[in-house]
């Protein structure tokens, strides 16, 4: 078992999209939180194989989206710096800034470094100690114990050049947020499997709950996002709204004990600006007391920011379904992929970004 | 925020008091924190995002759902299911 | 330039001012470019820019074209086809900066010959002589040049070509990266050979040699930040020879590309686009090796984007497929070979496959350099 092909099993896939296709007698709008959950959808054009009534709607599930435009300001504000070595996930260095993005810096001589792992971030703080290397700390719960572990081990093995500019966001206020605005067209929402192995699904029952709304837990390989499709289906059409679990091989209710104990001790709870949505409750984590040394936000004055949206962007109505991307004016003409406007057009999963794939015609025969 | 990976641990080690591992991804080999599995060993299977394992993958569970999956193209074929439908 | 969209507005949304490259020579007019935002946007050079994606494509199209302005003729191809004396010369450069300069299966020694010996071979020419030009950082250990130069030597005499001329220039250390190699090549072109992305056409069949994504794993695997271990080694090799044999058919091989930076994904969107032809893909056939899926799926790249250093995709009348795959199989590196795809009227210009699954989806001109990923 490797826990990859056999997830992808076409044969499988058929029975499942079989299934779907047997169940749905009315239209219905599933919204998939996770940005890796987008991303597997288009992967796999499985958004061409639903039936026509079911509608995908794309949630704020993607770090890269919903990091707020002040924190990249920062991130490209601390990057110029000469002492500084800026570190970051790849998925982050196209994001547009108020003025440019980390690849500008870069080539204006900023120096920043892709990595792989906070831990590589950690190494090179430990092999430049002339140098403060900072590590760009984005992410939801799912990234969240990594970079927790990583200041742990900072503090603990004294390594004073090393810092984090944190900007991690959680996702059941973001549901909340989402399931609450009065233009919600979600009648499912799929939860996002991989924060769910590391928080439990202890959160979702309340939502679900509240709002009216079946979720379901799902993972990302093809039959994983086809069986939580065709559970959320299940549920809506028989006029239920429960939380379930349909990624348990990894996700236990209680998620992962002791990354949650770390991250209890490492971060606390603080509001948090989603970009293009605006200012959530108690939505984020911040670095806590003990580790405040660590913050490059406080380490590094990096003062007057003034982070400015091009006004055009409309990307947080993207990001809540409330609009397609296709509705934004600027889609396909000032704000594409290679020139996005905003982040939902620049990361991979972003819902723009793939309706610029989503818009064209076409259905290619069978090749032979 | 979620692109975790499935490995096999092939083996542990401690360096500077965390747990490690070098795991297996189908013959590519990563360095990875097992801090927050202590309870994983050699040969078991885990999800990995960023250098870190976040969970161990339960091979029954992922069976069960394997078997699930199946039975629903059976059930059909008996209920003269999906095939008939438009 | 063919189906460009319409300039918006002229003026720089930013405000920047553009500044001019020599004292009396006036500032670009941005506004004469027929093209949308991308290069008034970013007044510097970025990394995507060498990325071998659309970047580079623009970069090229809209900076450097128009400022040749009439003295530029290029073409499309990996090579320019010059005739010269009742001869037809293929003519070709290239620049190797690559880092780390030694990894797995090779080093930026082979790459710079081998890259320029396949430019030549892609537009079905005979490789005869090269030329290698240095640009050195200051500091350079010399064993390190010999040990690239000598690679150099080797590759050349396996390939069978003759390095003729060269020159070396030196930069202050921080100014490079090390070594940049720049090759440029001459080939020659028997009567009747005409082998260009445009002559691409609906009912083509899309044959790649072998194995893709190799190289770029094998480069990954040692790079700082992102290493990985595995046993995937760059696939580096001259083509000429398996093209030849391939023309030795008698087929009519209408194009042929080396997919390397960008990938696959990069050669097929251009020769869409050059020919004005969509392009189907069955990702069930396209041929990855299981590292090299597994190297993607821990970084998040897609294997499609992936360089390659020693396969090339043909685009070939469907009546010329089987013979034409037949003598690339019997040749030792073509033995991998296999159709993934075909040419199609419809979509012009854009690649889409046709996923395990059987859903679709369009495999776009990446856009710059690939980024490992954590969404």
């Amino acid at each position: 078992m490797r826990y990859l092909e056999e997830f992808a099993d076409p044969d499988l896939a058929r029975r499942l999209l079989d299934r779907i296709h047997a169940t749905v007698t009315r239209p219905w709008a599933i919204m998939e939180v996770c940005g890796g959950q987008t991303h597997a959808i288009i992967r796999h054009g499985i958004d061409q194989l639903l039936p026509d009534g079911v509608e995908l709607i794309h949630g704020p599930g993607c770090p890269v989206c919903v990091t707020p435009l002040e924190s990249i300001d920062r991130a490209l504000a601390i990057a110029g710096r000469p002492e500084v070595i800026l570190c970051s996930f790849g998925d982050m260095l196209r994001v547009p800034g108020s003025r440019e993005d980390l690849f500008g810096v870069k080539s204006r001589g900023g120096d920043v470094r892709v990595v792989y792992s906070p831990l590589d971030a950690l190494q090179l703080a430990r092999t430049n100690p002339d140098r403060q290397v900072v590590f760009f700390a984005v992410g939801f719960e799912t990234t969240a114990p990594a970079n927790a572990m990583t200041v742990h081990q900072a503090d603990r093995l004294g390594i004073g050049n090393f810092s984090l500019l944190v900007s991690h966001v959680l996702v059941p206020p973001a549901v909340a947020a989402v399931l609450s605005s009065p233009s919600c067209r979600v009648d499912a929402l799929l939860a996002a499997g991989h924060v769910c192995s590391v928080m439990g699904t202890g959160a979702y029952g309340p939502l679900a709950e509240r709002y009216g709304v079946p979720i379901v837990v799902t993972g990302f390989e093809p039959l994983d996002i086809l069986e939580g499709l065709r559970q959320a289906v299940d549920q809506l059409e028989s006029g239920r709204h429960e939380l379930v679990n349909a990624y348990p091989r990894a996700v236990p209710a209680e998620g992962n004990r002791a990354a949650r104990a770390l991250l209890r001790e490492v971060f606390e709870v603080t509001d948090r600006t989603w970009r293009g949505i605006g200012v959530i409750t108690a939505s984020g984590w911040r670095l806590s007391e003990r580790y405040r040394g660590f913050d490059a936000e406080l380490r590094f004055e990096v003062g007057g920011i003034d982070a400015v949206e091009p006004a055009a962007c409309r990307s947080g109505e993207v990001l809540q379904g409330l609009i397609k991307p296709d509705e934004c004016g600027e889609f396909g003409r000032a704000c594409t992929p290679r020139t996005p406007l905003g982040a939902t057009m620049v990361s991979s999963e972003g819902a723009c970004a793939a309706y610029h794939r989503y818009r064209r015609p076409g259905t290619p025969g069978d090749v032979r | 925020m979620c692109l975790a990976v499935p490995g096999r641990i092939v083996a542990t080690r401690d360096a500077d008091g965390v747990r490690m591992a070098d795991v297996d991804f189908g013959g590519i080999r990563k360095d990875v924190c097992l801090q927050f599995l202590p309870e994983v060993k050699v040969d078991d299977y885990v999800m990995v995002h960023v250098g870190f394992a976040i969970q161990r993958l339960d091979e029954r569970s992922a069976l069960d759902t394997l078997e699930r999956f199946a039975a629903l193209g059976i059930l059909d074929e008996e209920l003269g299911g999906p095939a008939d439908s438009p | 330039m063919r189906g460009v969209p319409p300039l918006p507005p002229a003026g720089n949304p930013r405000g920047r001012p553009v500044t001019g490259l020599v004292a009396d020579v006036p500032p670009p007019d941005a506004g004469a470019w027929t093209c949308p935002a991308p290069l008034r946007d970013s007044p510097t050079v970025v990394m995507g820019h060498g990325g071998g994606g659309a970047l580079s494509a623009e970069l090229v199209e809209h900076l450097f074209l128009p400022a040749f302005g009439e003295a530029a003729d290029a073409g499309l191809g990996d090579s320019a086809v010059v005739a010269v004396a009742g001869a037809r010369l293929a003519f070709t450069t290239d620049s190797s900066v690559v880092r780390p300069m030694w990894f797995p299966g090779g080093s930026i020694g082979e790459l710079a010959v081998n890259g320029t010996v396949n430019d030549l071979a892609m537009a079905g020419a005979t490789p005869l002589v090269l030329s290698t030009a240095f640009v050195l950082e200051e500091g350079t250990a010399l064993a390190d040049l010999g040990r690239i130069a000598e690679a150099m030597g080797v590759a050349a005499r396996s390939a069978g070509v003759r390095l003729v001329t060269g020159d070396t220039k030196v930069v202050d250390r921080g100014s490079g990266d090390g070594v940049f190699v720049t090759t440029a090549g001459i080939g020659v072109l028997a009567d009747g050979v005409d082998i260009r992305p445009e002559r691409s056409a609906p009912g083509d069949v899309v044959i790649v040699s072998g194995d893709l994504g190799v190289h770029g794993i094998a480069v990954l695997s040692c790079r700082e930040g992102l290493a990985f271990g595995t046993a995937v080694e760059s696939d580096t090799a001259p083509l000429h020879g398996l093209v030849a044999a391939m023309l030795a058919t008698g087929a009519d091989v209408h194009a042929l590309r080396d997919p390397t930076r960008g990938g696959l994904a990069a050669s097929l969107n251009e020769i869409g686009r050059a020919a004005g032809v969509g392009i189907v893909l069955d990702e069930r056939r396209i041929p990855v090796p299981g590292e090299v899926a597994d190297a993607c799926g821990l970084l998040g790249l897609d294997p499609l984007e992936v360089a390659n250093e020693g396969k090339l995709v043909a685009m070939v009348p469907d009546a010329d497929a089987d013979r034409v795959l037949e003598a690339m199989r019997r040749h030792p590196h073509g033995h991998g070979a296999t159709v993934v795809g075909t040419c199609v009227a419809d979509h012009p210009g854009m690649v889409v496959a046709r996923t395990g699954l059987g859903g679709t989806r369009v495999v776009d001109l990446p856009v710059g350099e690939q980024l490992p990923r954590i969404c």
